[in-house]
């Protein structure tokens, strides 16, 4: 019997990051699905389940990425996230580790930094997944 | 109201209480002021006491006798100046001599009162030390908030510069890698989108070289008579290739030699920006039509497509920097998000005004009025 394969949902309102990271993860030989920004994520978390979710930071607002995360992880608190930004070597602003109140919020289970190799990525997606 | 705390610094208790009454009541407002100022009156009898008060206090003016029991009244100024202490000094003194007025001038105090002085002559100049505090305390402020824009521009303007790189550095990992075979062929989007990713980002660095050239008032603008419906073709064979791909028809309306007086490249940024937009923003088969009317005592250009159109809220954001309005309708088109705050800042230039009517399915239309005189 085939085994379901994983569903792995990319937010992302760049569609180059998008179209390469879904080829990735596809290779990866999980299902992919997308949305281009912070709204239509939202969306699709409504009525699916992903296995792993992957948020960019910046989209409608500079913080899409910690509200979809904050959002994601409310309603399947199982799911794990990874928020990929290239926000800390553009502003110098480290984020997550800010305040405690902030920490108590952002629930991402992993940052990533945007130009991160592909074994990298691939590798921090299978340690999400538990694979 | 604002309140200033005054410290008056005398060893006479009846001067001290003079003044105590005369600014009680009293309060400083000008035009340009939102709120009026009103003084809290703190009291010292010597120059020991007033340094206390100085560094618990934090008095806003200091009206300050030179004689006086312990040290002087300018040795308090010159603490006040060694250690940078940001207050106002009034001196105001009997014993005034143009060697203690030079003294005090050159330790920073504000201005001189010889005493006895009248209310009136009191109320002056704390009429004029109020305005001096006021106009400082903005002036801080704007520079500061001017800080944070630059702050926010600059972030912003990486992001956008970063975002091609990353998405063209991400494709040749995959290329690099041989991540879909060894035919070239399957990588064709892959170098087609890259090759797309390059021209936006080339034409964001125009973007903002036009940008900062209008915006440091460094480009050299040569105002001379200038035929808009020379331009507005100029704008139409530019944009054409892509109408012509879509189907979309541009109607110029205008007069040969329309003339207005201004800067020929300011206007042919202008156009290029309403112009593509209108083709860029259209649907297929869409139209565009640009008039160039001369009303008494100004010129109007429309532009008037009949595309996507967009919301109310949209609309608002329209000319910052950096704007563009994402939704599913924009996804695939490209920009910069620069050009209308570029055409908005051109058209400020010659004091004119930009209006833009928009229904969402409908289309566009983008109104300029540049007056004769600017």
């Amino acid at each position: 019997m085939l085994e379901k394969k994983k569903l792995v949902l990319i937010v992302d309102d760049d569609i180059d990051q998008i179209e390469q990271n879904k080829f990735l993860i596809s290779n990866m030989g999980f299902e992919v699905i997308t949305a281009d920004s912070q709204k239509e994520g939202e969306e699709i978390l409504q009525n699916t389940k992903p296995d792993l979710a992957i948020f960019d930071l910046m989209m409608e607002n500079k913080d899409s990425g910690f509200i979809l995360s904050y959002k994601s992880k409310k309603k399947y608190p199982d799911v794990p996230v990874m928020i990929i930004t290239a926000v800390t070597a553009e502003t110098g602003l480290l984020f997550g580790t800010e305040s405690e109140e902030e920490k108590q919020w952002i629930k991402a289970d992993k940052y990533i930094e945007k130009g991160i190799r592909t074994d990298q990525l691939q590798r921090e997606i299978k340690k999400l997944l538990k694979l | 109201m604002e309140k200033l705390k005054v410290l008056v610094v005398d060893d006479e208790p009846g001067i001290r209480s003079g003044i105590n009454r005369i600014l009680r009541n009293f309060t400083v407002g000008y035009p340009f002021m939102e709120d009026d100022f009103s003084f809290e009156i703190i009291e010292a009898e010597t120059g020991e006491q007033a340094l206390e008060i100085l560094e618990n206090n934090k008095p806003d003016i200091v009206l300050l006798d030179n004689k006086l029991p312990g040290i002087h009244g300018i040795e308090v100024l010159q603490h006040i100046n060694k250690n940078h202490i940001d207050v106002a000094v009034m001196m105001i003194t009997s014993h005034a001599s143009l060697d203690l007025a030079i003294k005090a001038t050159g330790n920073g105090a504000f201005n001189f009162v010889p005493k006895p002085f009248t209310p009136q002559e009191l109320k002056a100049a704390m009429e004029s030390i109020t305005k001096h505090l006021f106009l400082k305390k903005m002036t801080r402020k704007m520079k500061k908030e001017s800080k944070q824009l630059k702050f926010q521009f600059l972030s912003v303007l990486s992001h956008e510069l970063k975002s091609p790189i990353n998405a063209i550095e991400g494709y040749l990992k995959i290329m690099s890698d041989r991540q879909a075979g060894e035919n070239i062929k399957d990588y064709q989007t892959m170098i087609e989108r890259s090759i797309a990713r390059i021209n936006g980002m080339r034409n964001l660095i125009m973007d903002m070289l036009d940008l900062t050239k209008i915006e440091s008032g460094k480009k050299k603008r040569e105002l001379r008579n200038t035929d808009l419906n020379e331009v507005a073709k100029l704008a139409i064979h530019s944009i054409e290739p892509l109408a012509i791909q879509r189907n979309i028809s541009i109607n110029l309306y205008s007069e040969e030699n329309t003339y207005f007086k201004s800067d020929m490249d300011e206007m042919e940024i202008i156009f290029n920006n309403l112009v593509s937009n209108a083709v860029k923003y259209n649907i297929e088969n869409g139209e565009v039509n640009i008039s160039i009317t001369e009303l008494k005592s100004a010129i109007e250009i429309k532009v008037e497509d009949t595309g996507i159109g967009m919301a109310e809220e949209d609309i608002a954001k329209l000319f910052h920097d950096f704007v563009r309005i994402k939704n599913s309708k924009t996804k695939n088109i490209t920009g910069t998000g620069l050009g209308l705050s570029i055409t908005k800042d051109i058209v400020e230039l010659y004091e004119g005004k930009i209006n833009v009517n928009s229904i969402p399915d409908k289309g566009t239309t983008f109104t300029i009025t540049l007056p004769y005189e600017h």
